[in-house]
């Protein structure tokens, strides 16, 4: 049996009106019960390592695991999602045991748990990885091992598209240190789609290919109604390409387009389908619309430049993402704007950044 | 048969009852069913702003360039935009009627909220009057927001986050996410007077002050607004009609149409204030003729070629 921690049932949603956004509940309550923290995307900072061109995206934050606050929120059905220094780690829970959908860092398993084991102390079962960044997979050997318990029948299953588990089996380049074994996924899928039922719902996992990288999943829990995009959607940062793990402006682009063709409103496009981003707050389709759109204008405006033969740093002088950049944008950091904008150049002209130069 | 009190007791009944009741009846009751009026902004809320007008914003360049790449199509064309309601801070420009109720709560009689509801996209709002405060960072965004309301003597001010992206005027403006919505609504009588306060830290320089005023209507009938998307030309899925920067060719006509000075449409906070008027008076040439929304006192009355 599982049941919801103390509190945290006073943020369930209510019976869900037919115009209402479905999370109106959630709101209303704001912080009445005092079970919100602060979000914490400082950890941002301490994932993403600048390694000569490229980014790295396989360094732990050297935060102290028991300074990290991590928050369990409700979103709708049987799903919950984990908020933290990390990528959001979503968790469905049920009659079955539990699944996740990433497993955040390593060190921050144990906190992790901890809070996992106060909504069910079922066994995990299924672990999804989104994609192979090691704030997303770093947790999965740890997760698997302490969510073994007397009902389980084995290890859960670690699926995920087989570009991941290609990439963490690859011989390490650089100081990388090699990826162990017990963190690689053993249920790797490389056809569009993988479906299982788990929890009594079905549960949907889409390949989108060269977005955020070459192994990105999206992850729809079909009768929750919930969507869970790991780092294809990021709301409060431009998205994140890794070229050099086969990411692409335009698969990324494609890879929101079928986000939004998933997602489902409720009314006047707010609410239905519930989309937990791999870092940052909940949203539904219409905060996928901005994003898209985002993206997809500063695409074409891109196209029009590299048309006109524009090298990179014409393009960087004509300021083509200045009316987002307030928004998405960020001088510092793990992620600026001046790496996006040479991303999005370099993904779409087909040229190393200092061809351009 | 039941015992009839003594009248001496009677009155002390109405008498403590009076005084216990006595902070409610300090506070004004916005309920009822209210008509917006358009004589502030008349032609920019109805018949709807015109491309390029950014005057009275005190945007900054990322919300010029915005506003300048928009291409209105998107409204048509993007499916999802097709039913894209206004955020809680357009529905008090007054674009269509408006009715408020309270809630109390039956056990102590105080007021836990105000509700509202608005034809445009039945929109509804709450305004939590109960002292809850505000969802973390991390909490779902709606078009309405999460409101909550103090009184300030007999004005009711409202201050309102979580709202999603949406636009700060219909030409392209837009007014973003993190945005904090400030209401001050006072009652005079049949009027009803809402200053707005719009702090964006990602499109605005300094803080957007509008008012808006609304009149009591006991009789209106707000009805059901209704709407269903449906693509109407076939285009490539994900299409986001825009402009290039620079390559809008509609930008001056608003300029030209009014005998503007190109600049002073632009927008920015020094074009608010009266000091600007001084610096563009020589720039200023009004047309001969009015060619467009001369007369506006309402949607119905606003002929393009009015003159």
């Amino acid at each position: 049996m599982w049941g919801s921690p103390p509190g945290c049932e006073a943020q369930r949603l209510p019976p869900t009106p037919s115009s209402a956004f479905r999370s109106r509940g959630l709101l209303d309550q704001g912080v009445q019960r005092g079970r919100w923290r602060p979000a914490h995307f400082e950890f941002f900072a301490a994932v993403f390592l600048i390694a000569g061109a490229g980014v790295s995206f396989a360094q732990p934050p050297q935060t102290n695991p028991d300074s990290v606050q991590l928050t369990m929120a409700p979103v709708q059905g049987n799903v919950y999602v984990l908020m933290g220094d990390g990528g959001n780690i979503t968790v469905q829970v049920g009659k079955d045991g539990v699944m996740l959908v990433d497993t955040g860092f390593a060190p921050l398993a144990p906190k992790a748990m901890a809070e996992i084991r106060k909504l069910s102390g079922g066994p995990i079962r299924w672990i999804v990885n989104t994609h192979v960044h090691a704030d997303h997979t770093g947790g999965n050997a740890e997760m698997a091992k302490l969510g073994m318990t007397s009902e389980s029948i084995g290890p859960p299953r670690i699926v995920a598209q087989s570009n991941v588990l290609n990439r963490m089996t690859a011989p390490p380049t650089g100081n990388q240190p090699k990826i162990p074994e017990a963190e690689w996924p053993n249920d790797e899928y490389f056809l569009p789609t993988k479906d299982f039922f788990f929890n009594g719902e079905a549960v949907v996992v889409y390949h989108v290919p060269a977005a955020h990288t070459d192994g990105d999943s999206l992850v729809f829990f079909r009768r929750s109604d919930v969507l869970s995009t790991g780092d294809v959607f990021t709301p409060g940062s431009y998205p994140i390409l890794d070229l050099a793990r086969g990411g692409s402006v335009e698969g990324e682009i494609k890879a929101l387009n079928q986000i939004i063709d998933i997602t489902v409103p409720a009314k006047y496009q707010e609410g239905g389908t519930l989309v937990i981003p791999g870092h940052g707050r909940l949203c539904d389709e219409a905060d996928v619309v901005e994003y898209r759109n985002m993206l997809t204008v500063i695409r074409d405006r891109f196209r029009d430049m590299i048309h006109k033969g524009m090298t990179l740093e014409q393009v960087k002088a004509a300021k083509p993402t200045l009316d987002y950049d307030t928004q998405y944008g960020s001088a510092t950091g793990f992620w600026t704007t001046d790496m996006f904008v040479e991303a999005v150049y370099k993904s779409l002209s087909g040229k190393p950044v200092s061809e351009s130069k | 048969m039941m015992d009839h009190p003594p009248r001496g007791r009677i009155a002390y009944g109405f008498l403590l009852a009076s005084l216990v009741s006595l902070p409610a009846l300090a506070q004004v009751d916005f309920t009822g069913e209210w008509a917006p009026l358009y004589h502030e902004d008349g032609p920019e809320r109805l018949p709807g702003p015109e491309l390029g007008d950014y005057t009275e914003l005190p945007i900054n360049a990322a919300a010029r360039l915005a506003g300048d790449t928009y291409d209105a199509d998107r409204i048509s064309v993007v499916p999802e935009y097709q039913c894209r309601p206004h955020g809680g801070d357009y529905s008090m420009r007054g674009l269509g009627n408006l009715r408020i109720w309270r809630e109390i709560d039956q056990t102590s009689e105080k007021l836990v909220a105000f509700h509202t509801h608005m034809l445009a996209w039945d929109s509804e709002r709450t305004v939590w009057m109960d002292g809850r405060p505000h969802p973390p960072d991390y909490a779902p965004h709606t078009w309405q927001g999460f409101s909550t309301g103090v009184w300030d003597g007999n004005m009711l001010t409202i201050t309102t986050t979580h709202l999603k992206t949406n636009y700060m005027r219909r030409n392209g403006i837009p007014r973003s996410d993190k945005a904090v919505f400030t209401e001050h609504w006072t009652r005079h009588g049949d009027y009803l007077t809402v200053v707005t306060v719009i702090e964006d830290p990602v499109y605005l320089t300094e803080p957007l002050v509008r008012s808006d005023n609304w009149y009591v209507d006991p009789g209106q009938n707000i009805g059901i607004f209704g709407c269903e998307y449906a693509p109407e030309v076939p285009r490539p899925e994900g299409t986001v009609p825009n402009h290039l920067p620079g390559q809008n060719p509609f930008l001056h006509e608003f300029a030209n149409w009014y005998g503007l000075p190109y600049e002073a449409t632009r927008g920015g906070a020094e074009t608010l204030y009266p000091e600007y008027q001084k610096k563009i008076a020589n720039e200023y040439h009004p047309p001969a003729h009015c060619e467009r929304y001369c007369r506006c006192t309402s949607l119905f009355d606003c002929n393009v070629t009015s003159k």
